[in-house]
């Protein structure tokens, strides 16, 4: 079969499809979004009814899949790595329940902070359930572990979770495909107490768990994801996870590395082979792509032999993603560099659109808050995040999804006034409603902003789910219905909207302004669409 | 054959679409390819740049070392010049001299153009007045990509080729001046 060029992402969400997936669940988030957007563009998935609309959030797609792998189908749940924190009760849960149709996790990690809060690594995650984790290193290696991924989740009845990080979830490479296997048939779990996590069932079920652990191990060994290429120059060993096998390898043109490597595509860590390098080698540089979660296991909290090189040692940076000059200079191999970058290049930080409704929503917030001083705008995760920069310096916080009102609420009640919170519409649904139910309960005097742009700006512009109905969301939570405004985010509407907001900051309860203006991004590539379709 | 390639521009300047274009030339001609994207918070207007790799031979990296890149193609001045450690030392640097200002402290042109000018490699030029005389002011890109052609060590006819696959959907029009710019940058790079 010949070669199609796909991103990594994209080749997870084609092994998905011809391993015989029945549902993609996930909430859209850089680098993870490409995945569940293969799949509802894919002509194979829509022929093959495969479900892929957007859920609310992380925990709600976990739910969701858990739900279908236990009627006895192959599902497949998509975030970042900072919604695996959203979605860790049923995450975590679900390696006690096991899986009946395979259930594979896939998590997309941002080392460097491309597009991110933090740079958590999923590996612990993994190790954290007890359940088998993979870490592929090219995108042909994508397509083989998650296709090979279902069928041990069902082999072994056990969730899967699979690692991704940027560099690979986002580079394009030729991938081989494999044949196109059928989708599961209805076959809900026989055993009526599985996935009944009452104490007595949870403790057999956990025992099980753990029993299954040396066969999870067996299969890192056997799968053939975690190979051990030998080398005659045993002065030194290199452990190569993921995508910093492939750094390693282009210092080494032909593919001829002089020392022993031991490639690790699969966890948990084949303790044979590990016990292999250390033994056979003098030293050994663990060279891996996030936190360093193989180099600390294996030298331990004492330290006591010394001959393991990483980040913790500092031959490797402890913090960001990982590069060939870095894993060049590791090996103390010479480095390489072009000429410095001239001074006159200034950085070019990422804006908010020419047009955007969030500008006129900030510019009308400054001036209503002009007079209460700065530091009491809490805000959230999403392009409005810009409102930080320059000009607007608007907002103080962005923590995670759905923070800004909670926040809000706990700086009130510490006695702070006006408190603000600035939330997007997608963000609100996402984890902002209870957070708001919380505010309303204790009628506590915040003004909650939810910037309607009727999108999911930041990753492309996904479906809101709350497109028309915020208002009477919120209104059904309990806000007074005098105190949620519709306002227009336009120039010639400023006077207004200013004195909008700058009543309610005055009200001693919950008040929400809901600014509605389509993101300028998905408003101009409907016009696009709208105008095609005339001229034909 | 191996050749590494930096591009480089500002999110929404479509530096994505020269590597569509040369990536299935490439692979028409059986090659291995790497190209690693950014996607994200940049592409709202901050700096975008793509690792783009091609090999007769399997390809390790996704991202190209610094200091090994046979080429800068860049559709914005400044830009082309955040990636010289990237650039090997008889690298090229092709770009488009027209500046996208988006930031209140954009440098002076024309210490800018100065700069350029210290590169000894290097291939400036307007590709927007150039894409604009030819009734498109949107393919400056293709432009670029014409000027950087000579370099790519794939022959001109496949280039020209993948340029009509890719906007054939849009219809002969078109086509016709995306291939009018590339023909119109190739020989504008010839000349220099």
């Amino acid at each position: 079969m010949s070669k199609v060029l796909f991103l990594g992402d994209e080749a997870v969400a084609q092994a998905a499809l011809d391993a015989g997936l029945s549902g993609v669940y996930a909430y859209p988030g850089t680098p993870s979004t490409e995945i569940t957007e293969f799949i509802q563009n894919s002509k194979q998935g829509k022929e093959g009814n495969v479900h892929s609309i957007w859920a609310g959030n992380e925990k709600t797609a976990m739910e969701s899949a858990i739900g279908m792998s236990y009627a006895g189908k192959r599902a497949m749940v998509c975030m970042k790595h900072v919604g695996l924190n959203v979605a860790a009760d049923p995450f975590m849960n679900s390696s006690i329940t096991g899986a009946n149709g395979g259930l594979v996790v896939v998590v997309a990690d941002d080392p460097s902070m491309h597009s991110s809060q933090d740079e958590q690594d999923s590996r612990y995650y993994a190790k954290f359930a007890l359940i088998p984790c993979f870490e592929p290193s090219n995108q042909q290696e994508a397509y083989d572990i998650t296709y090979y991924a279902f069928e041990m989740s069902e082999r072994l009845r056990t969730p899967v979770l699979i690692r991704l990080t940027t560099r690979l979830s986002h580079s394009r490479a030729g991938v081989e495909r494999k044949a196109v296997r059928p989708q599961n048939e209805l076959n809900v779990e026989k055993d009526p107490k599985q996935f009944i996590l009452l104490p007595a069932n949870a403790r057999r079920h956990y025992r099980k768990l753990l029993e299954k652990q040396p066969e999870f191990e067996k299969d890192s060994l056997n799968a053939g994801f975690n190979r051990y290429i030998d080398g005659e120059d045993k002065s030194m060993g290199v452990i190569a996870s993921g995508i910093a096998y492939n750094y390693l390898m282009e210092n080494f043109p032909g593919g001829k590395c002089p020392y022993p490597v031991l490639k690790i595509s699969q966890y948990p860590l084949p303790t044979d082979l590990v016990a292999r390098i250390v033994d056979e080698c003098g030293k050994v540089l663990v060279a891996e792509e996030g936190y360093p979660f193989i180099e600390e296991q294996l030298r331990g909290v004492l330290n006591r032999t010394g001959n393991i090189m990483g980040r913790l040692s500092g031959e490797l940076p402890r913090d960001g993603e990982l590069n060939p000059n870095l894993v060049a200079k590791a090996l103390g191999m010479p480095d390489t560099y072009g000429s410095p970058v001239p001074e006159i290049v200034v950085p070019r930080p990422p804006a908010l659109c020419v047009g955007c409704p969030h500008i006129d929503s900030y510019n009308a917030l400054n001036a209503a808050m002009e007079k209460y001083g700065k530091g009491k705008v809490f805000s959230d995760i999403g392009c409005y995040t810009l409102g930080a920069l320059p000009p607007y310096n608007a907002i103080y916080t962005t923590v995670d999804m759905g923070a800004s009102i909670t926040m809000a609420k706990g700086a009130a009640d510490a006695g702070m006034s006006p408190c603000v919170a600035v939330i997007g519409d997608s963000t609100f649904t996402h984890s902002g409603m209870t957070s708001l139910l919380d505010a309303i309960y204790e009628n506590t005097p915040i003004t909650v902003l939810i910037l309607d742009n009727s999108t999911t700006g930041m990753t492309g512009g996904q479906d809101s789910h709350a497109l028309g109905v915020l208002g009477e969301i919120c209104k059904g939570l309990g806000v007074k219905e005098e105190h949620i405004h519709r306002i227009n985010p336009l120039k010639n509407h400023h006077e207004e909207n200013v004195a909008i907001i700058e009543k309610e900051l005055e009200y001693q309860g919950v008040s929400v302004i809901i600014p509605t203006r389509e993101c300028i991004q998905t408003l101009s590539r409907r016009m696009k669409k709208q105008q095609a379709a005339k001229k034909n | 054959m191996k050749i590494d390639i930096i591009l480089a521009g500002v999110g929404g300047q479509g530096i994505l679409s020269i590597a569509t274009i040369v990536g299935s030339a490439a692979i028409k001609r059986g090659m291995y390819m790497k190209q690693a994207e950014v996607h994200g918070m940049s592409q709202r207007g901050g700096d975008v740049q793509s690792h783009f790799r091609l090999s007769d031979t399997e390809i390790a990296s996704d991202l190209i070392p610094m200091g090994k890149a046979d080429m800068i193609i860049s559709v914005e001045p400044m830009e082309s010049l955040r990636y010289l450690p990237w650039l090997k030392k008889d690298g090229w640097l092709i770009t488009n001299d027209q500046p996208f200002i988006n930031i209140p402290n954009y440098p002076d042109l024309g210490a800018l153009k100065a700069e350029l000018g210290k590169i000894e490699n290097c291939v400036a030029i307007n590709a927007d007045q150039i894409a604009k005389d030819l009734g498109s002011a949107r393919s400056s890109n293709m432009v670029i990509l014409g000027a950087a052609s000579p370099y790519l060590q794939l022959p001109y006819e496949e280039i020209e080729n993948a340029v009509r696959e890719n906007f054939a959907r849009k219809g002969d029009d078109v086509v016709n001046v995306n291939i009018a710019c590339l023909k119109a940058g190739r020989e504008l790079a010839e000349k220099k």
